[in-house]
């Protein structure tokens, strides 16, 4: 796959789009997972997303993306303080991953023929300020998992092993996705998650139909097809960018702020995460429509994606914790 | 035609297609014991493509994703990588795919969505319906073929096609793509058979344009489309499209006579007629209980091996003490940065030193599985079925926080069904369970049988097993089917018996209004914990099957 489907020609999907490009607004929201049905586009998703984001500055060369000369490891003995502009990181984890591949480790090659003690980065430091995407995520390891809760919480990543002490950031924005069919994901790695979306295939026949007509055209013919969105695409990246500007200006009055608790409450979820993912990603879809104060509107619509998965889980309740959530935010919000 | 013949016809004309556009179509499922049919069709298959390699579901990561060639790096002192199988070019050819386990099968699906020149033939030995290859890499192949049915003199190794007009890249990509009917008819014919992903349709399009160029068409005709429904759709049909209701027509009627005015298009009829006709007779058979055989629900998930045994976890430095294994390339690796300092000679041997020993550790766990074994007979629906049913939901919640594996078996009338084979999904299985009838005798024999053999099948898998039989203990149904309460009793005595001789843990609890000394005495034969449910508690329950889950991984 060599050019990404445009973001704006998915179709439907509203809940998974509208997801992503709040965390493209807010970075840390911490990240989307997406569970559902085989086939509804969810990789397809995420490749598109990382053609869409904007592009970020760095260090030329540097192995964690930094900023600013300063901020560059010492392990990465790099003189030059040029910066660039490049793509926002999107970095896969493909299943069966070695740990060593995840995290970093010595330098095999340096140790062997220079004989010298040198660190090799991983994943992780490559998706530093960009986005880490872990497609089955239900299927990814136990141990990989452990190891990806500690630096997705602490944002830097720890490595002691064969004689290494080093450190660096390792802030990134965690997209999983997967099927509930092949097992479920643990409630700890669950709960890192900040926002949670269910896909499923169009009911729609009209729908099913539209979307078998784009890819048929995209892959017959993409040129003329990316030319056909690019302009949508690049819409949606403007609005992208100014909403992250007006991010910080979004009001928060009080009783919006007694509102999140409220249903906090009412959905009995777990710790208080689930309270400010619920205030962020309402800012973020405000700052995104271009309103300037939270209102209970914003809130209604994100509560299910940002609620949905930290309930305390009932795993008998068939409706689905996102009909949960729904109903309660109608008795809560009106 | 026989149907042999016709069903080796489709074969081949799947391997046509198939060879004639890999890129699009990517690979099939072929369904087929080893023997002499199949060999011919591999044969056929290996001409086509030339290269092939063949891998089986145990294969290991290094050989499969390549890793570092240690040897190589040592003697060449820069890093060597083997090649693995997944990269190297040729078709891939997956052996015993039923067997595939979810991990393998995500590696291969993600790389068949990666690479366009990467193809996969899924051989799928399964003798039961719930064995199949796995929909993670399935779903992403065109074909799925049976070879079921068909003799071995029906299947003459089939002819190099004749190729009008040969099918390059460019006679597909950058043409112009108009209103191509064929589009929406599979698109439609496919949400009518019930098929969810729209991958599936997509494949279907593609193995419709390829049949048009090999029958020298530039654009699929009703002919194509039809082929294409009967190869890529028809096995994958979980439910016969229902006649189509005219009041819902007027809602999409502009679109359609819109599309119906845009040149060709063909009745659904004829295509669902094309479908039917070449659903294979054992898809037909699940079809009518298309409840249980929603092909979704038997993923890859459920098959999935509990133990794992001795998974390999980070080796460590320790010392080498004749139990453990030496862990070579975690002690070369911690060796080799010093090299230097501990002033090894260009030539000479590598200085290892103690303390770089490390040494290989496997985790061992072995996962539990928990047998409900439910009497939905007409006296326990009357004693307290409903009970019963809250009872097993509670220790599901239990048995969810424990990340046990739960299967679920109920018996009634005059047999044992299984409901919901081991599985973690306990969604699907409340669903099950809710959705359980109560009526009919009381097949107490069976329903001890059943859960028997399930838990010796687990205990092959590497599970550890435990049963929880609820039921009110009136057996009267006896094994041969008659209803006969001596030798119904007699017959679960044995049953019991047989489950005592397996090992296997069990928890009996009495559904009864009052306890039954009988049960108890049966339970007694079987060496399971006995509880009358009038006492029963949720805590008492959960801590009588965690005792005998305990119990269970102690022996």
């Amino acid at each position: 796959m060599t050019t990404a489907f445009p973001f704006s020609a998915i179709v439907g999907q509203d809940d998974m789009k509208r997801a992503m490009i709040l965390t493209a607004i807010d970075p840390k929201l911490g990240g989307v997972l997406v569970f559902g049905d085989r086939g509804t586009g969810k990789s397809t998703a995420v490749r598109a997303l990382a053609a869409l984001l904007p592009e970020i500055t760095t260090v030329r060369g540097c192995p964690v993306n930094s900023e600013k000369p300063k901020d560059v490891p010492k392990w990465a003995e790099i003189e030059t303080k040029e910066t660039v502009t490049r793509p926002t990181p999107v970095v896969d984890l493909p299943l069966g991953v070695t740990e060593d591949r995840v995290t970093g480790a010595l330098d095999i090659e340096r140790a062997l023929t220079q004989g010298e003690k040198a660190f090799q980065p991983g994943l992780l430091a490559h998706a530093n300020r960009g986005y880490l995407y872990i497609d089955e995520v239900n299927l990814l390891e136990d141990h990989i998992v452990d190891l990806l809760l500690d630096v997705a919480q602490s944002g830097e990543n720890v490595v002691e092993r064969e004689g290494l002490s080093i450190r660096h950031p390792a802030r990134f924005v965690l997209v999983g996705s997967g099927n509930p069919e092949e097992g479920e994901l643990r409630p700890q790695l669950l709960d890192r998650f900040g926002l949670s979306v269910e896909v499923r295939s169009p009911d729609h026949i009209e729908e099913r139909i539209e979307v078998i007509k784009r890819r048929d055209a995209f892959e017959t013919n993409p040129k003329n097809f990316l030319r056909r969105f690019r302009p949508k695409d690049k819409e949606i990246r403007e609005r992208i960018l100014l909403a992250r500007e007006n991010l910080s200006s979004v009001a928060t009055k009080k009783p919006i702020l007694r509102d999140c608790a409220q249903l906090c409450i009412a959905l009995g979820a777990d710790g208080l995460r689930g309270e400010l993912t619920l205030l962020r990603a309402g800012r973020a879809l405000a700052a995104y429509r271009g309103d300037g104060t939270l209102e209970r509107a914003h809130l209604k619509a994100v509560a299910p994606v940002a609620l949905s998965h930290r309930l305390r889980r009932d795993p008998l309740d068939e409706a689905g914790s996102a009909t949960r959530v729904a109903r309660t935010v109608e008795e809560v919000l009106g | 035609m026989s149907p042999g013949q016709l069903a080796w016809e489709r074969a081949c004309c799947a391997l046509d297609l198939l060879a004639a556009n890999p890129k699009r179509l990517r690979g099939m499922t072929v369904r087929a014991r080893s023997g002499p049919v199949r060999d011919v069709f591999l044969e056929a298959l290996t001409k086509r493509f030339g290269t092939i390699q063949k891998i089986h579901p145990a294969i290991s990561r290094d050989a499969l994703l390549g890793g570092l060639d240690f040897t190589e790096t040592l003697a060449t002192g820069r890093i060597a990588k083997t090649k693995g199988v997944l990269e190297r070019d040729g078709l891939l050819v997956l052996a015993m795919s039923e067997r595939c386990p979810p991990e393998l099968a995500a590696i291969i699906g993600a790389r068949v969505d990666a690479d366009d020149e990467f193809c996969v033939v899924l051989l799928d030995e399964g003798s039961e319906p719930d064995e199949a290859a796995p929909t993670a890499i399935s779903e992403r192949l065109a074909f799925h073929v049976s070879l079921d049915g068909i003799g071995r003199l029906e299947a003459k190794p089939p002819p190099k096609r004749r190729s009008s007009g040969d099918l390059d890249e460019h006679s597909l990509i950058g043409r112009k793509v108009g209103n191509d009917p064929a589009r929406e008819n599979l698109t439609r014919l496919a949400a009518k058979l019930g098929i969810d992903t729209l991958r599936i349709p997509y494949l279907a399009l593609h193995a419709a344009r390829a049949h048009a160029i090999l029958e020298g068409r530039s654009d699929p005709n009703s002919e194509d489309i039809q082929k294409a429904a009967e190869l890529v759709l028809a096995p994958r049909a979980l439910h016969l499209p229902e006649p189509e209701t005219p009041e819902q027509a007027p809602t999409e009627s502009n679109p359609e006579s819109k599309s119906n005015s845009d040149g060709e298009t063909i009745s659904d009829d004829m295509l669902i007629e094309a479908v039917q006709a070449a659903l294979p007779p054992e898809l037909l058979e699940n079809l009518r209980n298309s409840q249980t055989s929603r092909a979704t629900g038997t993923g890859a998930g459920q098959r999935k091996k509990g133990n794992r045994r001795g998974r390999p976890i980070p080796s460590r430095p320790g010392r080498i003490d004749g139990k453990s294994r030496l862990d070579i390339i975690a002690t070369l690796r911690a060796a080799a940065p010093w090299q230097a300092v501990r002033g090894r000679l260009p030539d000479g041997p590598l200085k290892i030193y103690p303390s770089d020993i490390h040494l290989k550790r496997y985790e061992e766990r072995s996962d539990r599985l928990i047998v409900f074994a439910v009497d939905a007979s007409g006296s326990a629906a009357m004693a307290r079925l409903g009970e019963a049913k809250g009872a097993v939901e509670l220790m599901l919640a239990r048995a969810y926080a424990t990340r046990d594996h739960v299967a679920l078996i109920a018996f009634r009338g005059s047999e044992a069904e299984l409901l919901l084979p081991p599985t973690r999904s306990l969604v699907q299985t409340k669903r099950r369970l809710a959705a359980l009838p109560g009526g009919g005798g009381t097949p107490l024999a069976h329903g001890l049988k059943a859960a028997a053999e399930l838990g010796q099948r687990a205990q092959v898998q590497g599970l550890t097993p435990t049963l929880a039989v609820l039921t009110d203990g009136r057996g009267n149904i006896a094994l041969d089917g008659s209803a006969n309460r001596a030798a119904a009793n007699t017959d679960a005595e044995t049953m019991a018996r047989w489950i005592r001789s397996l090992g296997i843990p069990a928890v009996v609890i009495d559904l009864g209004n009052r306890p039954q000394a009988a049960l108890a005495t049966l339970a007694a034969t079987m060496d399971a914990k006995y509880i009358p449910l009038p006492r029963a508690t949720a805590e008492r329950m959960h801590d009588a099957l965690e005792t005998a889950m305990d119990h269970g991984l102690g022996t």
